[in-house]
């Protein structure tokens, strides 16, 4: 058993912070709210650094290390909410890199070339068989494009709703219901038929889309259902990492403060009321660190446990991101709520993140789903 | 930047497989398991021992069993009778038991706790005398530590030893919290021998014999009605001058050496009080319509995902531990998420079930009552989340009003305002 570091993965770990602590990050973030612009674009880092190729096979140009390697990545990513486009590329190479029908797509998309974007869609549960897509508002829960037509006249329309760096991709990867059946599939960005709409909701870093497809020509993929479902809890498991990283930073900068800070002439952090809410992030935090071995380890060591280990590390880190921004604004007083501080841009990322994706609650009741199942 | 070397790597090397050691010591017990466990003692279902004297004793006589066949004491040395392997054979060793569905040793609290406490600071002479039949059952240990006036702070102990002029000592005083004190041969206790300076400094560490003319044992009811710890109380027991463990005036670096352990049991066990989320799941997911509830499912799901963490925690101790690191206190935030996890759970049961989970004969009634005072077992939640803060963190701390001063000039400054 050994549940550490590798010496890789700590170099790899701190080569990505290295590579982005070049980047006035939070600076942009701001910035980009004032301006309506975006940050710094920083697609040329991840390519420098060969994160693109992270989940992609050495065979097909890629580094072919596993979840756990791009759960690290993330996780620094998340530290300085840095706008890096990989919680749409990798869960999309994922899936191509299971499907030899779109092998010649691999290359480029491995180098970062190309950049790939994901179309999520939640696989089916204990409650529903249906798979289903994220809506653009309320609860009731979107359906799966469909195809029409077969093999390489294979046409898909649908909405997907918030797809995450899907504008500015050059692929798109999702999945339809070709004659009912829940099929991978790969469109170019540019292709008649696909049209992606920017949107932008509350925190700048975060680049979405609301995908439309109408007849749009895509090359179908052979991944097996499964793959299509792993997806989808890797993308769970990344947005973890992500989140569990802006909370190791919020932690950091919240606790400097507390010890700086004099009230009544003592240091805030020594008061119990406090040093109580930092520790109750801090145990947030190290449970979610935890799940994530737990995620990174199951997604090939017991591939049965993955949905449940991934949308665990979701649940967990994603209430934490909450309790941790939350917590950094209210040790650091009134400052905290201004538009100077770095807090906001956290809360931002926490109200945002919480109802990507499916949104936290849907990771907890997959989490109860799996394990009613099992019962 | 530099390119990465991606063919260093290989995948990472986190992994939840045994080593080809591991996997032989799991061969091994699982053999040894397979061939003994039919002279076991049944302590539920069909045939089970109901008579608590009965119990004890056939649980000593099994842990006798399991010390000779290898399951006890995993990683205590091999000269005092133990495994000599490493923590990660001891966690091996009890998903084994579990396995077989065997009861596992009966003294947790002495081999876990108190023998590697006398194996680093006792006598030649102590470790030979008491360590075997610990072990073995033969002599079951308590924990004599807290206080009524002494659980978080436990260096406000009042507990008194007085050293005679040959060498002998008189001690006095109650403790309170201690489990298996009612068939206890021996236990470990923290005594005040000087209270002319500051707390930490005048403590003593001490061995005491359980059946000693002076020592009274009273059960203590809690809240679920049963008597799961005691208190015991000391008057004017005499102890001979050999009973010192670790040194007069050196009680409390003893102390903090049995918390650690008492940190990495925690650490290994995370799981052995029942409190997972499997379990939890089956109970909601028998009810039709409770299974299918977006509510419930939402707080099944919050709080099995933070049980589950804690066994993952408890995997990275071990993995520091396997390398050498002693586990800090910060193994103390899985406690918490234990115990606020299963009262969530308890509660949201109970809420599903409605009031027949809170029969006399309920699994949840019990839990549900022996909650709220796990809460502050070992530390109460508030000096956890301190202590945390403090070492952890790094947070300064509260201002203190008993550094440095005599622990009879602190009792004086409290008698005063009371």
């Amino acid at each position: 058993m050994n549940l550490a570091l590798s010496d890789e993965q700590v170099l790899l770990r701190e080569a990505a912070r290295g590579a982005l602590s070049r980047f006035k990050t939070l600076e942009e973030a701001r910035e980009a709210l004032d301006s309506g612009g975006s940050p710094t674009d920083l697609w040329p880092t991840a390519k420098e650094a060969g994160w693109p190729g992270l989940l992609i096979d050495e065979a097909h140009g890629g580094a072919g290390l596993d979840a756990f390697d791009a759960m690290l990545v993330l996780g620094e990513c998340g530290r300085v909410l840095a706008a890096v486009a990989l919680l749409g590329h990798l869960p999309a190479t994922a899936i191509l890199n299971d499907s030899p029908a779109a092998a010649s797509l691999l290359g480029d998309l491995a180098s970062g070339e190309r950049r790939a974007a994901y179309l999520p869609a939640r696989p089916p549960d204990d409650l529903s068989e249906s798979w289903s897509v994220d809506p653009a508002s309320g609860m009731e829960r979107g359906a799966l494009p469909t195809a029409a037509g077969a093999g390489d006249d294979a046409k898909v329309s649908g909405r997907i709703a918030f797809a995450p760096d899907s504008p500015g991709a050059d692929v798109l990867v999702g999945m339809a219901l070709v004659d009912g059946q829940p099929t991978g599939f790969a469109v170019e960005a540019a292709a008649t038929g696909v049209s992606i709409e920017s949107v932008r909701r509350y925190d700048a870093t975060r680049a979405l889309g609301h995908v439309t497809l109408q007849d749009a020509p895509v090359t179908l993929l052979d991944a097996p259902e499964r793959s299509l479902a792993d997806a989808w809890h890797l993308t769970q498991a990344l947005i973890a990492a992500e989140s569990l990283g802006a909370v190791e930073s919020a932690l950091d900068v919240s606790v400097a403060y507390a010890k700086d800070r004099y009230t009544f002439g003592r240091a805030i952090g020594s008061y119990q009321a406090v040093k109580h809410s930092l520790t109750e992030v801090l145990r947030q935090l190290e449970n979610g660190r935890s799940l994530l071995y737990y995620a990174g380890w199951s997604r090939r060591g017991a591939p049965e446990e993955f949905p449940l280990a991934a949308n665990a590390a979701r649940s967990v880190a994603g209430r934490a991101l909450d309790t941790a921004a939350r917590t950094m604004i209210s040790v650091h007083g009134g400052i905290g709520a201004t538009w100077e501080h770095d807090a906001p841009l956290y809360f931002r990322r926490a109200q945002l993140t919480r109802r990507l994706l499916g949104g936290t609650e849907l990771a907890s009741d997959r989490v109860a789903g799996e394990l009613i199942a099992k019962a | 930047m530099e390119a990465i070397d991606w063919s260093v790597n290989q995948g990472g090397d986190v992994d939840l497989d045994d080593t080809p050691e591991q996997a032989a010591y799991r061969a091994q017990a699982r053999a040894w398991l397979e061939q003994h466990k039919s002279e076991a003692p049944v302590l539920t279902g069909p045939g089970a021992l109901k008579d608590e004297d009965e119990i004890v004793a056939a649980r000593r006589a099994w842990q006798g069993k399991l010390a000779e066949g290898g399951l006890a004491g995993v990683t205590w040395p091999q000269e005092y009778g133990g495994q000599g392997k490493g923590p990660i054979d001891q966690v091996i060793c009890n998903q084994e038991i579990a396995r077989a569905g065997v009861p596992g040793i009966l003294d947790a609290i002495g081999v876990g706790m108190l023998g590697p406490t006398i194996i680093a600071h006792g006598a030649e002479e102590q470790k030979a005398r008491y360590l075997g039949p610990m072990l073995h059952g033969d002599e079951v240990w308590c924990q004599l530590f807290s206080e009524p006036a002494a659980g978080s702070d436990l260096a406000a102990v009042q507990t008194r030893a007085r050293q005679q002029e040959d060498g002998s000592w008189r001690l006095s005083g109650q403790k309170v919290w201690t489990t298996n004190a009612q068939f206890a041969s021996y236990g470990l206790l923290l005594a005040r021998t000087d209270p002319d300076v500051p707390k930490h400094k005048g403590m003593t560490m001490f061995i005491v014999p359980m059946d000693a003319p002076g020592v009274t044992v009273r059960g203590l009811r809690q809240i679920s009605g049963e008597a799961e710890f005691n208190e015991v109380f000391f008057d004017d027991l005499s102890l001979d001058a050999d009973a010192v463990v670790g040194g007069v005036g050196n009680g409390w670096g003893t102390a903090l050496t049995t918390l650690m352990f008492e940190r990495v049991t925690i650490g290994l066990g995370g799981e052995g009080l029942g409190y997972n989320s499997n379990r939890f799941a089956a109970a909601i997911a028998a009810d039709a319509h409770a299974r299918r509830d977006p509510e419930v499912r939402r707080q099944l799901g919050e709080l099995a995902a933070e049980l589950m963490a804690v066994r993952f925690t408890g995997y990275r101790t071990l993995t520091a531990l396997q390398q050498g690191q002693i586990p800090g206190p910060e193994a103390g935030l899985a406690k918490v998420t234990i115990v606020n996890g299963a009262i969530k759970a308890g509660d949201l049961i109970a809420d599903v079930v409605g009031p027949d989970a809170l029969s006399t004969d309920s699994e949840w009634a019990y839990m549900i009552s022996f909650l709220p005072g796990l809460k502050s077992a070992g530390g109460t939640e508030e000096i956890l989340r301190n202590m945390i803060g403090e070492r952890v963190l790094g947070l300064p701390s509260e201002p203190r009003l008993d550094k440095g001063i005599p622990f009879s000039e602190l009792r004086a400054k409290e008698a005063a305002k009371a």
